[in-house]
């Protein structure tokens, strides 16, 4: 059956260059030192990416930091941890907006 | 759960568990990266370290181990076996006795060995390799922690995780609570605190088809969780690679995860590592007194390629440092990433 999504594909991540070289290798490169250990470890970049992952839900980032997170050494817990971060930010971007449909009621309200 | 063996699991048969083996990935085999790094045939460098398995028997049964250790497992090292191996460490040169098993302590003879070992020299480091479970499981075992520490034993414990549920998952129902308390009791003999030089080092492995984290990193994290939940301290966390052979390789077979964790581990190669790996200064002894490159190796039942010298009986170092180390793709695992040994990462 085909999908928009295939899994295999997440594989042929670094070989976007074959279209665009300079700009594949700038990313690349940046993206690479983006992950290094900073003023944050990697392994809390990581989870931050799994959430991010979950929030733009991208399912090939989904599989790519499930697994890197684990291999930083997280465990289950942390993880969902992560995705209910996402998730508040998703869901409270919603409601903060209700402070603008809350506006707009009381200016059309008698 | 039984062992392979008991069950008669195809796997249990070497020629099969080869047979998978065998395969190369991606079109690549293990020498084929080796030669790519100048590494090919892999040589020894020394013979420091003697690793002997006292035997198969354990009172565990983990899903990822390697020997496919169990209570149903009968297979240990006599005392005569362990005479020939107390007349090399005689001859001099080996600087490190490292006894796993199964669970070493489950050996009738292992305390006994151990003290010729140390009548022999006091100088030579003596590993042991505990399950931790094994001091709780039997009244005769309670006081392992003070026999560790009269021979200045070094402890290397596996505990895959700092909660219950990780560890138990792969090494059995209430075995995180047993560790606990068997750390406790090592901790109130001194080990693992500054200034006793007791060593007690503990090592992580994965839970399933991925590799380890960074062992630096990880180590700090292990301490913090054990030290403020359970106040145990210990000295260095090794992180340990998985390799695709017997339980684990079952698992990745079942799971379907096989390839795509014998990709990774090929794509992880690492030359430095490969130029770090064990077998290059230990000599592997079985408990039935044969000679392998390796404790993975003895599970394949691959002896050591020198013919003169395959048993502890016609140990002859001068041909065991002529050999040349037999590598078949499960040694992907030892040079993945920051490489892995029974002392940890090696890159």
């Amino acid at each position: 059956m085909k999908t928009y999504y295939n899994p295999e594909d997440l594989k042929k991540f670094g070989k976007i260059g074959e279209f665009q070289k300079s700009m594949a290798d700038k990313f690349f490169d940046y993206y690479g030192e983006v992950f290094q250990e900073g003023a944050l470890t990697a392994r809390e970049k990581s989870l931050i990416a799994l959430a991010v992952a979950h929030a733009i839900q991208c399912p090939y980032c989904i599989d790519a930091y499930t697994v890197d997170t684990m291999e930083k050494g997280c465990d289950e817990e942390q993880m969902m941890e992560a995705v209910h971060v996402a998730a508040a930010i998703r869901g409270g971007a919603s409601l903060v907006h209700s402070t603008q449909m809350m506006n707009k009621v009381k200016e059309i309200s008698m | 759960m039984k062992s392979l063996k008991a069950q008669q699991h195809p796997l249990s048969k070497i020629e099969y568990e080869l047979e998978v083996l065998d395969t190369p990935i991606k079109g690549i085999s293990f020498a084929d990266k080796l030669a790519n790094s100048n590494l090919f045939p892999l040589s020894p460098t020394q013979i420091d370290i003697f690793q002997i398995n006292m035997g198969k028997m354990c009172n565990q049964v983990c899903k990822h181990c390697h020997v496919d250790a169990g209570p149903d497992r009968k297979e240990i090292m006599t005392r005569e076996t362990m005479q020939l191996i107390l007349e090399v460490i005689k001859k001099g040169g080996i600087k490190t006795v490292d006894l796993t098993g199964g669970a070493p302590e489950m050996n009738p003879e292992f305390r006994w060995f151990i003290e010729e070992i140390r009548k022999i020299s006091s100088e030579v480091h003596i590993i042991v390799r505990c399950n931790l479970t094994i001091i709780l499981a039997n009244p005769k075992y309670h006081d392992l922690p003070e026999f560790y520490k009269k021979h200045h034993i070094e402890v290397v414990s596996s505990l895959p995780y700092f909660t219950a549920v990780k560890t138990d998952s792969q090494r059995g129902d209430g075995v995180f609570d047993k560790s606990i308390k068997a750390l406790k009791m090592l901790n109130e003999v001194g080990y693992g605190a500054e200034g006793t030089g007791l060593q007690l080092n503990l090592v992580y492995n994965p839970a399933g088809a991925f590799l380890p984290a960074s062992q630096e990193g990880l180590e700090l994290e292990f301490k913090k969780r054990l030290k403020n939940s359970y106040d145990i301290t210990f000295n260095a966390l090794y992180t340990i690679t998985n390799l695709p052979i017997s339980r684990f390789l079952e698992y990745l077979l079942r799971s379907e995860n096989y390839d795509s964790y014998m990709e990774k581990l090929l794509d992880a190669y690492n030359p430095v590592a490969a130029a770090n790996v064990m077998c290059r200064n230990t000599i592997s002894v079985g408990w039935d007194g044969y000679l392998y490159d390796c404790d993975f190796n003895q599970m394949l039942e691959l002896k050591v390629a020198s013919p003169t010298s395959q048993h502890i009986a016609d140990w002859n170092k001068k041909s065991l440092l002529e050999r040349e180390i037999i590598v078949k793709q499960h040694c992907f695992g030892c040079t993945a990433g920051a490489g892995s040994s029974c002392g940890g990462a090696t890159a």
